[in-house]
């Protein structure tokens, strides 16, 4: 992956996620908590609820740095490639695996994509519901893409990953990021069981994600 | 940078007795270390050396500030602020009609009231968050037409901004009061606060967990009776031992001592109270071993706009 950019632009993609990191932990002061997993090198995909745009860079904040060199985000072509910097951001900062998600346009199937970047020993992150969630639920429905990756390698651990506060740190349509804390924390792994259905296994992964959200601070008596 | 004056060497040797204390601490648990098997860990002795650790560093740290003068005690308290301000609304009620009045008190409120104890203005200073925010914050709230739980919502901004902006901050006011004959020795008035307080609280709490019977709030807290009068008794008759280096007087310092330490001991027990309500066992887990930035500075909080109040009204 590294060798395919020039030297200067792999130099400056490596200290810019540095300085990424650093300022995510600076203002969130961002922190693993590995409730289900050690942080180990093994080959896992991180299904994460998906709230707002600095999910991702959180969770890669958090891994630790060895770890997060062989993380890649699935994310989306049409927003990562819509300009140079986005690009650089998304292509040499995060390693993103870019998926086309209009099924109408797309000429490489996703599930394809992500089997291939699995097959070069890479982890994922991905965001199963597809977009950011904007209602008032814990979770949209999940798409289909993490049953179909799972059923095909099914060595990969699934790891529920829960990203709290986020969407009380940037709220859809604010332009100041509050500095609240955010916590990430990783579940205990699941696999596709071999009889299960798509639909009962999508279900028991939302269960097993929503599980990990921390309680709402509400004065309702 | 102050020069070597009385009021440096004055607080060169007071550090020099703080760290020979931690020494004396980091040995003896060192030694405890030794003593537990190989293939164990004892976790109450690793949770005493993480305290340790965490201590080394504050005091590193509040040494540095202090010599360098008004600027860095100003930058360390204010970033103090800041860390303690982002536990306290992590936890808070709030609603995305709050997100710019929580904003400003991060980015307007906080900064400006460090600048106005910086350039010692004690009359901004002093009503700047009680007055002024309090009667911004709720207004800017209410421009966004969000009327749920609007009250729980205002007031727990505005009990944070008091706690973690308006309170921490009377630390560094301390340098900025002015008292007939200790012109720059005001410094070692900060010094004096933290140390009392400080002590007064460790020794509450190991005197309570070895001869502590009565809970003065059961169901709220461990703290004992017995725990508490240790605690102040100790932090008494320390703070009439650094008499020295205030301008109290004996009598004065130790009576100073007492009250800083009782304000802070009973803050304490109102954190507590918080943290229960909201099912919390800690504010964050920044400071190794003790929790959050709210954790550590419980009583320093409560104690010191009392603290620095009276020594206004009596001294100045």
């Amino acid at each position: 992956m590294e060798r395919r950019i020039s030297l200067p632009r792999w130099a400056a993609a490596r200290i810019v996620g540095h300085i990424l990191a650093f300022i995510a932990r600076f203002i969130t002061a961002v922190r693993g908590d590995w409730r289900g997993i050690e942080p180990v090198p093994r080959q896992r995909i991180y299904y994460a609820n998906h709230v707002s745009n600095a999910d991702m860079p959180m969770i890669w904040t958090v891994l630790p740095s060895p770890m997060r060199r062989q993380t890649r985000p699935v994310a989306a072509a049409d927003y990562w490639l819509k300009n140079p910097l986005r690009t650089f951001a998304g292509r040499d900062v995060f390693k993103a695996v870019l998926i086309d998600r209009r099924p109408d346009h797309r000429v490489e199937d996703p599930v394809e994509k992500m089997l291939e970047a699995l097959d070069e020993g890479s982890s994922l992150i991905l965001f199963p519901e597809g977009n950011r969630n904007m209602t008032d639920d814990p979770l949209l429905p999940f798409r289909a893409g993490l049953y179909n990756v799972g059923k095909a390698r099914p060595h990969v651990d699934l790891v529920p990953t829960w990203v709290a506060n986020l969407n009380e740190i940037m709220p859809k349509g604010e332009i100041i990021p509050l500095p609240l804390i955010c916590t990430v924390t990783f579940g205990t792994p699941i696999h596709v069981g071999p009889n299960e259905t798509k639909d009962a296994f999508l279900a028991r992964a939302a269960r097993d994600l929503v599980a990990l959200a921390p309680p709402k601070p509400d004065p309702e008596p | 940078m102050i020069q070597m004056t009385d009021t440096v060497g004055d607080i060169l040797f007071l550090g020099a007795g703080v760290v020979a204390l931690l020494t004396a601490l980091t040995i003896f648990g060192e030694a405890m270390r030794l003593r537990v098997p190989d293939n164990q860990i004892n976790p109450v002795l690793e949770t005493f050396m993480q305290r340790v650790h965490s201590w080394w560093a504050m005091v590193v740290l509040l040494a540095l500030a202090v010599l360098s003068g008004m600027f860095g005690v100003i930058l360390l308290f204010a970033f103090a602020s800041f860390a303690a301000l982002r536990e306290f609304l992590t936890f808070a009620y709030k609603r995305q009609a709050d997100h710019l009045s929580l904003a400003l008190a991060f980015f307007v409120i906080l900064p400006l009231q460090y600048l106005f104890v910086g350039l010692g203005w004690t009359g901004l200073f002093t009503v700047f968050i009680p007055v002024y925010a309090f009667l911004l914050l709720p207004i800017v709230s209410a421009l966004r037409g969000d009327p749920s739980r609007f009250l729980a919502r205002v007031a727990e901004t505005q009990w944070g901004l008091m706690i973690c902006v308006f309170c921490i901050s009377h630390v560094p006011a301390l340098i900025t009061i002015d008292m007939p004959g200790y012109a720059d020795r005001s410094v070692l008035l900060l010094v004096f606060f933290a140390l009392v307080v400080q002590l007064g609280d460790l020794i509450e709490y190991f005197a309570g967990r070895r001869i502590g019977k009565r809970r003065i709030a059961p169901g709220l807290s461990p703290k004992t009776l017995e725990g508490m009068i240790c605690g102040v008794a100790s932090a008494v008759v320390i703070g009439g031992l650094l008499a020295w280096i205030t301008p109290f007087g004996v009598l004065g310092a130790a009576a100073m001592a007492g009250l800083a330490s009782v304000t802070g001991m009973f803050g304490n027990l109102v954190f507590a109270a918080i943290k229960r309500d909201r099912g919390l066992k800690d504010w964050s887990h920044l400071i190794p071993g003790q929790g959050g930035f709210l954790d550590q500075l419980d009583s320093v909080i409560f104690a010191a706009p009392v603290f620095y109040h009276v020594s206004r009204l009596i001294w100045s």
